[in-house]
């Protein structure tokens, strides 16, 4: 694979570094009176192990864009590269085969970028300690909790060992507890890997427990509202004066771009 | 008093208990069905004792029980020639039908050509098809396979046109993202992602040859070759109304047997293994 995967048919100059670089991205799906305008000239650049938090509501193009950065659809006009060998995506389901084991979902993974027999089960075991499911290996998917599967869908992110890792609100569908939990599992994996995380979510209170940035995309169509550093030393608390403080500014800024009724 | 420390891991679920033994899991899957048995028994003796029939058209089911172990050697050749007949034919659909639904599912104008064809064809009585089979290759062991396997094909190769159409779009976009296209997305996940739809296919796939095989059994008599619907035919021919009754049971219980032990375990293990049914409630 190269280096560098340009998509879109005006790819613009890379600035140099940025590991993603969205340009002037444009998605419209369907033609004439009918089309609808997903994202409408989003641009973002992802410095490489930067953790990037996409937040909006429903119908602000967050999964679009997401799918644009990995690769499984293109921009209507715009560009996107991203500046790695490959790219890990996460959904809000965990999406395992269920007539594979925990160990086999992950090694799956490893066996279709190519890794052969030993590297797979030393790796293997590697993810799955690193998630903490040793002992769950032999276990199915449906025999597991919804943090436990989310996490077995880590394990299997991180198994393409991609650079670039994309997550859809991989713990939207979580009880507070795991979620909370798996916040600080992320971030010390995010912090150990170096990986450059891009992580697209609705919960407000979540976007500022885990970005440095806070990308706030206004909807229909989707597009960049505002851009919030976050400059809260880490590891972070979701239940913290500070990240309540940005949460609450960020969620005023939020209510003025989604107009009541929505 | 002991506290017990509860991790989020508590909140899996719990595993299972340990299991009972395998006699008392045996006994307990069966005493419904002996007792279903034992009450149909209890039915037909009834009904004989009732004298509304006389006992040479519905004899009483210990004469039949009785001449049945006394006959034994002679249903199970019949048994034999039959189930040959039925494991050929049904080895043949699953090829057949195997190669049909591969094509309809990954060829997009035969599925709009024949597609719905197939369905339709399932619904087609099998006794229909023996005329035209008679004119086709006579009375020989060709025509009944032939109808066999017009009886089986449709529901193996539908069961994996719908396995095929089903495989949850999540998984076949998980297996995108993890690098698995054209064949590999063919082996990893589309087929273990539809074999229990396969899996019922074939179970119904058997259920049908079985049947189409009786229904030919019973029109074309071959000579020499006796299966269970010949028996069953020639016993009703002469007047022998307990072989009737022996020829029917021992149907029944292949039947049943093969559909609900071999099938039906097989769909149970792929069902749990897949998550689809709780493990607990079996």
């Amino acid at each position: 694979m190269t280096a560098l995967t340009e998509i879109g048919e005006h790819p613009e100059t890379q600035p140099s570094g940025a590991a993603v670089s969205i340009v002037a991205a444009t998605k419209v799906f369907g033609h004439g009176p009918g089309a609808v305008v997903a994202l409408d000239r989003v641009s973002l650049d992802v410095a490489p192990g930067e953790f990037v938090c996409l937040l909006g509501a429903s119908g602000c193009g967050k999964s679009t864009l997401l799918n644009l950065v990995a690769g499984l659809d293109r921009p209507t006009a715009g560009s996107v590269s991203v500046r790695a060998r490959r790219t890990g995506l996460m959904f809000q389901e965990a999406a395992l085969f269920p007539w594979l084991t925990v160990r086999g979902n992950v090694e799956l993974a490893l066996k279709l970028a190519g890794a052969g027999r030993d590297e797979r089960r030393r790796r293997t075991d590697a993810l799955l300690a690193m998630v903490h499911l040793t002992d769950f290996a032999k276990k199915r998917p449906h025999e597991l909790s919804g943090g436990m599967r989310q996490r077995v869908a880590l394990a299997r992110a991180l198994a393409q060992d991609a650079e670039v890792l994309l997550m859809d609100e991989p713990f939207g569908a979580l009880d507070a507890m795991t979620r909370d939990r798996l916040h600080d599992e992320l971030e010390t994996l995010w912090r150990d890997t170096h990986k450059t995380v891009i992580f697209v979510t609705h919960n407000v209170r979540e976007a500022v427990r885990l970005g440095d940035r806070v990308v706030l995309l206004a909807s229909r169509p989707g597009r960049v509202a505002e851009i919030f550093p976050v400059s809260i030393p880490r590891p972070r608390r979701i239940d913290s004066a500070e990240v309540a403080t940005l949460a609450a500014t960020i969620t005023d800024r939020l209510r003025a771009e989604v107009p009541s009724g929505r | 008093m002991a506290v017990d420390v509860v991790t989020l891991d508590a909140l899996a679920p719990a595993r299972a208990a340990t299991r009972p033994s395998f006699g008392t899991r045996l006994w307990g899957a069966a005493w419904p069905k002996l007792l279903a048995v034992a009450i149909f028994i209890g039915v037909w003796q009834l009904v004989v004792w009732s004298g509304w029939k006389s006992q040479a058209v519905i004899p009483s089911p210990f004469t039949v029980l009785d001449d049945m172990v006394h006959n034994i050697g002679a249903l199970w050749g019949d048994a034999i020639v039959t189930l040959r007949r039925a494991l050929i034919g049904f080895a043949v659909s699953i090829v057949v039908g195997g190669i049909i639904g591969i094509a309809v599912a990954r060829v997009r104008v035969l599925r709009l050509a024949i597609g719905s064809m197939i369905t339709g064809l399932q619904t087609m009585p099998s006794v229909a098809w023996y005329p035209l089979a008679i004119v086709l290759f006579q009375l020989t062991e060709g025509a009944i396979l032939f109808v066999v396997v017009l009886g089986a094909s449709p529901s193996i190769a539908n069961g994996i046109i719908d396995g095929v159409d089903h495989v949850p779009p999540v998984l076949l976009r998980a297996g995108r993202v993890l690098g698995a296209r054209g064949f590999a997305s063919l082996r990893h996940i589309v087929i273990p992602a539809a074999l229990p739809s396969v899996i019922s296919g074939l179970k119904q796939g058997w259920a049908f040859a079985w049947r189409s095989l009786m229904a030919g059994e019973l029109i074309t008599l071959l000579p020499g070759h006796l299966g269970l619907g010949q028996a069953l035919n020639q016993s009703s021919q002469l007047a022998d109304y307990v072989g009737v009754y022996e020829a029917m049971i021992v149907i029944f219980i292949i039947g049943a047997l093969v559909d609900a032990v071999f099938f039906g375990s097989v769909v149970r293990a792929v069902r749990k293994r897949y998550g689809l049914i709780d493990a607990a409630a079996t």
